[in-house]
């Protein structure tokens, strides 16, 4: 069903946890659909110097946040917005099409850590 | 372990069919010696299948091309037979998808449809059917156990119920015909469907015991076969393999379900006591023999299959991301799980192809397993993760 990249991600997911002093935190999903998911970013200098994840969710939900994570980390915040689900499920060799809405919210969670980065800041002003 | 997914056949019930297929292929309609063979082998199989549910006499076992299409025969044929007395279903909220459609299909055709609720442990209601019981009511369809969740119904006293209120009583008995001993006459039930996959033999063949002087309208018009209840030429090789399988089962029912209900109490106690935070859906005792059905908190079921098939364990899950439908088991909620409990439910079907070495590496690769993931979940609250 899933792809030997998703599988690889799914036993060994790169980036697993939380940042304490995170700048952003991100969480989209719902239990009650099954998937929910938190990034957690650090940022030095406009780029991404960590980011790491914690997702509750089917076999995809917790493959496409690793990826996500190997994606986003070392992108500036304006490269790392425009990742996108698409680009997610082909770095991992594509993802069954029931997966690819409910299960690919992995970059939906970066975006939400990178604005709340950017309010956080905003706020500081 | 997902036995309920998919079953080999029996290589005993494959011997049985081989000759049907390229020396015996005569037709049972036929009136020369050929067909004669067929016809013996028809009656035989059904004689053994009468003989599985005790019926009085094997006449009232029809054949079909299995579950779905006896629960199909025995719904729609009473409801449609019946119509001018009433228009009242009553079945149960945790059925099998075949039989909720069924009900759903009649409803739009005016039927009306009362689901009965069950308990946390899945047993049906029955003060709540009997309150459901009025002068319309025609048919009450209950399952005699439930695949996923392992519990047997209280057959014997809902069988009661509805004599006492002279409504036909229809069992969907799928997933316990050949596990748990059935008796369609001390039960009183007057429908039972089975399959023939459900026990070791090939799919595509079933059974529907029509109790005599019980009258459904078939809903398969043709040549007439199986007294006019289910036209088309009989599928005698796949009927010879359940009517073996119907045999073996008989047989062999009481130390095989004394042999899965030990494994299967050893797998629960297992798991219930390695792993904090699990618990088991369904009844404790009631239960099918090879059946356990375990929740676990934090993490989701189909992250739990992928995570066990990775050391070659198979099993199912209730999750709604193992489904088409991306909606969760109807039958956890039905017992009053939370999506999110739901979702964290496994399914363990054990049969002839398990052993106590597969519930002991069960024993020692699940808890690793379920560590891994809940060191994943967001969910999982940190003190327990020590």
């Amino acid at each position: 069903m899933y792809s030997e990249k998703v599988m690889d991600h799914f036993m060994h997911p790169r980036n697993v946890g939380e940042i304490p002093d995170a700048d952003g935190v991100g969480t989209v999903g719902n239990p009650v659909c099954g998937d929910l998911m938190t990034m957690y970013i650090k940022v030095k200098d406009d780029k991404l110097a960590d980011v790491k994840f914690k997702t509750f969710g089917c076999g995809a939900a917790i493959a496409t946040s690793s990826m996500t994570t190997e994606l986003a980390i070392g992108k500036t915040l304006e490269e790392a917005m425009k990742i996108t689900r698409a680009d997610v499920a082909k770095n991992l060799g594509g993802l069954p099409p029931i997966k690819m809405h409910c299960s690919n919210l992995a970059a939906d969670a970066l975006h939400e850590a990178i604005k709340d980065y950017q309010k956080k800041k905003e706020a500081k002003k | 372990m997902d036995h309920g997914a998919g079953m080999p056949l029996d290589s005993r019930v494959f011997e049985a069919m081989k000759p049907y297929f390229m020396e015996d292929y005569g037709n049972p309609s036929s009136s020369h010696s050929f067909g004669n063979s067929a016809k013996e082998a028809l009656a035989a199989s059904r004689e053994k299948v009468a003989q599985l549910v005790a019926a009085e006499k094997p006449q009232e076992v029809i054949f079909t091309s299995g579950g779905t299409e006896s629960n199909n025969l025995a719904i729609k044929g009473v409801a449609y037979r019946n119509r001018a007395k009433g228009n009242h279903i009553i079945t149960t909220a945790i059925e099998h998808i075949s039989v909720i459609n069924i009900c759903k299909f009649l409803q739009k055709q005016g039927f009306e449809v009362t689901y009965v609720p069950v308990d946390k442990q899945g047993v049906v209601d029955i003060e709540k059917l009997k309150e459901a019981i009025n002068d319309k009511t025609i048919l009450i369809s209950v399952m005699y156990a439930n695949g996923e969740i392992g519990t047997i119904q209280p057959i014997r006293e809902i069988g009661k119920l509805a004599q006492e209120n002279n409504v036909i009583f229809h069992v969907d008995a799928v997933d316990a015909a050949g596990k748990v001993p059935i008796n369609v006459k001390e039960e009183k039930i007057d429908l039972l469907s089975i399959s023939s996959n459900d026990m070791y033999g090939p799919k595509g063949v079933g059974a529907l015991y029509i109790k005599t002087g019980t009258k459904i309208q078939p809903i398969i018009q043709g040549g007439g076969q199986e007294r006019g209840l289910r036209s088309g030429t009989e599928n005698i090789p796949g009927i010879v393999g359940m009517g073996k399988a119907a045999e073996l089962a008989r047989k062999e029912m009481k130390s095989e379900g004394k042999r899965l209900t030990r494994l299967r109490d050893k797998l629960i106690k297992g798991v219930l006591d390695k792993i904090d935070y699990s618990f088991l859906n369904g009844h404790p005792t009631e239960r099918l023999p090879g059946n356990a059905n375990l929740r676990f908190s934090y993490i989701e079921g189909e992250s739990l299959i992928l995570g066990l098939d990775m050391y070659g364990v198979q099993v199912s899950s209730g999750s709604a991301c193992t489904s088409k439908t991306l909606e969760p088991s109807h039958v956890l909620l039905a017992i009053g799980l939370a999506h999110e409990e739901a979702h964290g439910s496994l399914v363990f079907t054990m049969g002839k192809q398990n052993s106590e070495e597969d519930v002991d590496y069960v024993l020692e690769v699940l808890p690793d397993v379920v560590k891994r993931l809940r060191v994943l979940s967001p969910l999982t609250p940190k003190e327990i993760l020590r």
